[in-house]
């Protein structure tokens, strides 16, 4: 069996985002970026699935500009197998948008014919929570989403799911797409003599023309603005002074 | 322009706070049609009739839709969709699972999580952990939208819309529903309750976390928790309120024993009134806090449930 993990290049999750003085997105020039801390989870799925003796190969792939290079070496010094980058954008400050990440990953699992794709839920830049469902919808594949456990058998994966109010396991038939949740696992770091071995595993570069699909954006970005602030109100002095304010002056209690 | 609607289902009941919400997103929009679609929820559809602002219901009953598996809602959706200029669900784990695939069937974007609607193409949304909110016009014919329920306000159940069953025939052999684990509570549901008591890291343990309960008992609240205290297995993941998590917005939020990163922030920052409790004074959770206290959750929080009861 094989699996083909996309990963994507984000902002780094300990940075805090700046919206640009002019309205036309976030501030990304000289930003420490980082593999989505997702996709980290499931490059680290896969690898255990490997490691279990269920697939016999991860190739890692990654859409976007060519600096995603760097995040496919981190998932090859995790431990994938191979990876292919597809140049989409050369301005770090375009993002593609899930339907065309979609179409593209959908090139890419036409030519690779994985048994499984284990994918991020979620990016944490454009937090759209999107790119999994939408490929499992072109492929014609079933779905497991916010996966907390994942088991893979015989023709099918069972998935337990998290849900609004718990969990749900459900049942998928392979080839399925799985998005992963948090608690998953927990990544490993990738040690400095895989990190070098990392640097001699096949990375493969195409551009999205190589596949003839039409990735132009569907949603025009009109204006990125600050959040409204929310200014700090005052210090209570104790228990008491906090029951009389919630109370007497906010009336919430 | 008519507006479909996707209601939120709980096993066979009407989860009515969040589909009560998605509509009043959708009345903005044009003439509401709310879509049930599950197995044995004729109720279901009969509460979505008494919703403000809804002309029709459309009930699809199969056992096929039950435990809201993707495939067949989704292709269900996407066969129904020609008629409707937008296709709105709440963004719960639920819509966030649908939609999209509904999007792609229908090659159009999906937009994601609407907390503002400018006009019929145009809506706001947050993103980078709600760091910034960006402004999109959509190109698509479709306009096929997840709602964060914390920015409308439910509509009234005063409404009678007629309900019209679909006759439907779904196939389904790709996925199976095995079983749900949910922790029956009798407390409200995190997103819709008015009173939210969260604990942090600062909380230690999970024995602990009863202490957070017990606040939120006293209070008739519901109980979150931030991504550390689920990390470290104080609290279920369901509790977790953030980017990752749950959007709150109650009339009151207490944040216990949360330092305030930004990833926690996104989930709750549209609060009304926040109150922090923390012993570190430079927690940057104090600077959203209408109301903080410096102190020992130990000592604080056993003293507030006295002084509340």
């Amino acid at each position: 069996m094989k699996a083909l993990v996309p990963v994507k290049r984000v902002i780094d999750y300990n940075v805090k985002a700046r919206v640009k003085a002019d309205g036309s997105g976030v501030d990304l020039a000289n930003i420490k970026m980082s593999m989505n801390p997702f996709d980290e989870i499931a490059v680290e799925e896969a690898i255990r699935l490997k490691e279990a003796g269920k697939i016999e190969e991860i190739v890692a792939v990654s859409i976007g500009v060519k600096q995603a290079q760097e995040t496919l070496r981190t998932a090859l010094a995790m431990g994938a197998d191979r990876a292919i980058l597809i140049v989409a954008a050369d301005d770090v400050h375009q993002d593609l948008e899930p339907l065309a990440v979609a179409k593209l990953l959908k090139a890419v699992v036409d030519s690779e014919a994985p048994d499984i794709v284990i994918a991020g839920k979620q990016a944490i830049d454009n937090d759209m929570n999107a790119t999994g469902q939408m490929l499992a919808a072109l492929l014609g594949w079933p779905q497991a989403t916010y996966a907390s456990e994942l088991l893979v058998e015989d023709g099918s994966a069972t998935v337990t799911r998290e849900v609004d109010g718990g969990l749900q396991t459900i049942s998928v038939q392979l080839p399925a797409i799985v998005t992963v949740d948090l608690r998953l696992n927990e990544p490993r770091y990738a040690s400095l003599p895989n990190i070098m071995k990392a640097k001699k595993k096949p990375l493969e570069e195409k551009t999205a023309a190589d596949f003839g699909v039409d990735i132009s954006p569907r949603l025009e970005i009109v204006t990125t603005t600050e959040p409204p602030t929310r200014s700090a109100g005052v210090r209570v002095g104790s228990v008491n002074d906090l029951v009389e304010k919630l109370k007497n002056e906010a009336g919430v209690v | 322009m008519t507006v479909l609607v996707l209601a939120e289902i709980n096993g066979q009941d009407l989860a009515v706070d969040q589909t009560a919400k998605t509509v009043s997103a959708a009345k903005q929009l044009g003439d509401v049609v709310v879509l049930c679609a599950g197995t044995g929820c004729a109720a279901a559809a009969q509460a979505a009739a008494q919703l403000d602002g809804v002309s029709k219901v459309l009930l699809a009953d199969d056992p096929a839709y039950a435990n809201g598996l993707a495939e067949p809602i989704a292709q269900l959706v996407a066969d129904i969709a020609a008629a409707y200029s937008h296709i709105l669900a709440p963004a719960t784990a639920s819509g966030k699972n649908v939609l999209p695939r509904v999007a792609a069937l229908l090659d159009v974007m999906i937009i994601s999580d609407v907390a503002g609607i400018v006009d019929g193409d145009t809506f706001e949304r947050p993103i980078y952990a709600g760091n910034a909110i960006q402004t999109v016009r959509s190109r698509d014919a479709i306009k096929v939208i997840t709602v964060r329920t914390s920015s409308f306000d439910a509509v009234a159940q005063t409404g009678s819309a007629g309900v019209e069953t679909l006759s439907v025939s779904p196939q389904n052999t790709q996925s199976k529903w095995i079983e749900d684990k949910t922790q029956a509570s009798d407390r409200p549901e995190l997103t819709s309750a008015k009173i939210v008591v969260s604990g942090g890291r600062g909380v230690g343990s999970e024995d602990n976390f009863e202490l957070i309960e017990k606040l939120a008992d006293a209070l008739g609240a519901a109980v979150g928790a931030s991504r550390a205290a689920v990390d470290s297995g104080f609290a279920p993941n369901d509790w977790q309120v953030g980017q990752t998590g749950k959007v709150v917005a109650p009339e009151l939020y207490i944040a216990v024993g949360i330092s305030g990163a930004i990833q926690h922030l996104a989930g709750m920052k549209d609060s009304k009134i926040i109150v922090a409790i923390n012993s570190d004074e430079d927690a940057p959770i104090f600077q959203v806090a209408d109301y903080g206290l410096v102190a020992d959750l130990f000592d604080a929080v056993p003293e507030l449930i006295s002084a509340l009861g």
